[in-house]
């Protein structure tokens, strides 16, 4: 079966953007993408949208209603922080079954600031049984590996300091500051052990790729600039052992990455650089592990070390990550496909991380008591 | 009497206790009802039981920012019990500085007035357990 390929891809820089509309937000990066391609909403034969904040809101259909209402299939996706990257997939499974050459892929979030959680109905049990945020869950994920492991504060503070630092390069970052140690572990802290610098920014945002069977890339001679979808694989949670108390996104990761690794045919040691979903400090370490980047345990040696910066044996998050270039979380798993696509493509200009040749993108989602899913793809320059 | 709070709440004579689910097959022991086992996916293999009133800390966090309305910091715990079954909550009456893994808890009720809310709900809460002289 031929491979599906990248043609055109882009993203709006993050930030606060509360006068704008979901479809609008989207649209500007549709057509960026679409732009990047050469080509035309009147070329697209299918659209995939990932948004979560409207999910019932059809905003595909306006999405299309804002760039050209051609009268294509439009589908709204939503699954959690995987949400954009499930559309993206879905655009994947449509070319690779033969059913289009040509798909849109667009990922968009408009977010207000504060917490994320909650969202049941009645009397809240915020506070008198545990917290349902987002920090707290993902803040138990990091004692988790402190237990296990003996883990510190200060090593989980350090991927803040290195994807701060990268975000510094990135001109399409909500943040572009570098944090000092001191400055991250005397943040307000939110959930020990993540303080205010150690959570993702909740921004707006929208990013989009262009999706095509390989013998339309060859007859449309785009060839040159496309990147090559090695694996799109997807999980949900497997049985964990305590689940529903805390929701287990290693568990689903580790399946999610073993599939993709066989279908691309690879291991973590082939890749140049990944973007995994850092959506607190505490997460991205435990994802070095579930990922294969370093064995079981290693994850606080591996920060250490600085492999894992930019200039590394394994760059991660050179972007700036969820923690700094933000979470919008509909736009988020394809803002990473984006990312390790400028730099197969050698265009990430300050942040290039040189010779990338293969890389590696990595969402989840999830809340307490609901599981979680994750997606992840390799892509390969051309 | 107040409602519950949380569903797996439930009274008798004797007084409030946790709802849990047995597998008969696999023997996990699950929070709450339900109608098939989602380790094993057995359907015909499930009884209700009461869950343990006593367990360990696994892991936990102090909530210093939590929604609007809610009081902080606390401590929300994910404990083992002692029948294997594994439950979120918070913790009450201990400094955070003095959680440690693996911390003796055990489950008591109490009525509280949610975030929001002018009338109180029973709820459950961890409490460390006396090593000695609990009796």
């Amino acid at each position: 079966m031929s491979d599906v390929y990248i043609v055109g891809t882009d993203m709006i820089r993050f930030g606060r953007l509360p006068e704008r509309t979901v479809p609008s937000l989207a649209a500007e990066s549709a057509l960026l993408a679409l732009d990047d391609a050469g080509l035309g909403i009147r070329d697209v034969e299918a659209l995939y949208c990932g948004n979560l904040g409207q999910a019932g809101g059809m905003v595909a259909q306006r999405i299309l209603a804002e760039i050209g209402q051609t009268g294509i299939p439009a589908t709204n996706v939503a699954n959690a922080c995987a949400t954009g990257a499930t559309a993206f997939h879905n655009a994947w499974m449509s070319v690779k079954a033969g059913a289009y050459d040509t798909v849109l892929a667009v990922g968009v979030e408009q977010m207000g600031k504060g917490l994320l959680g909650g969202g049941r109905s009645g009397p809240s049990p915020e506070g008198l049984i545990g917290s349902n945020t987002m920090p707290a869950m993902f803040a138990q994920i990091g004692v988790e590996h402190m237990r296990k492991h003996g883990t510190t504060v200060e090593q989980f503070a350090k991927v803040s300091v290195k994807n701060h630092h990268h975000a510094t390069l990135n001109p399409k970052s909500m943040y572009r500051r570098e944090t000092p140690l001191e400055e991250v572990l005397g943040a307000e802290m939110i959930a020990w052990p993540n303080t205010k610098l150690m959570c993702s920014v909740n921004v707006d945002g929208s990013a989009a790729a262009v999706l095509m069977s390989e013998s339309k890339v060859r007859s449309l001679g785009l060839m040159d600039r496309a990147v090559r979808i090695r694996a799109s694989e997807m999980s949900s949670t497997p049985f964990a052992e305590r689940q529903l108390a805390m929701p287990d996104f290693s568990a689903a990761t580790r399946v999610a990455a073993e599939r993709a690794y066989e279908r691309a045919g690879v291991g973590p040691e082939d890749l140049d650089l990944v973007e995994l979903h850092d959506c607190f400090a505490t997460a991205e370490l435990v994802h070095y592990e579930n990922l294969g980047l370093c064995a079981d345990g290693e994850a606080g040696k591996l920060i250490d070390s600085g492999d894992t910066a930019l200039g590394g044996r394994i760059p991660v998050n050179v972007s700036g990550g969820l923690l700094s270039k933000g979470h919008p979380l509909g736009a988020t798993g394809i803002a990473n496909i984006y990312e390790i696509s400028t730099h197969l493509r050698g265009e990430a200009g300050d942040r290039q991380v040189a010779g990338a040749r293969l890389g590696l993108t990595h969402v989840v989602g999830g809340g307490p008591g609901m599981g979680t899913s994750c997606a992840i793809h390799i892509l390969e320059r051309v | 009497m107040s409602e519950p709070l949380v569903p797996i709440i439930e009274r008798d004579d004797s007084g409030p206790y946790l709802v849990g689910t047995r597998c008969r097959a696999c023997e996990h022991v699950f929070v709450g009802p339900r109608e098939a086992c989602a380790r094993c996916t057995e359907r015909e293999s499930l009884e209700s039981l009461r869950l343990a009133d006593s367990g360990r800390v696994y892991v936990w966090t102090v909530v210093h920012r939590s929604f609007p309305g809610v009081a902080t910091p606390f401590i929300d715990a994910i404990v083992d019990l002692d029948d294997g079954s594994h439950l979120k909550g918070t913790l009450a009456d201990i400094d955070p500085d003095a959680v440690t893994f693996d911390l003796p808890v055990r489950v008591e009720f109490r009525e509280e007035i949610p975030a929001g809310e002018t009338l109180p709900y029973l709820t459950y809460v961890f409490v460390p357990s006396k090593e000695t002289g609990d009796e």
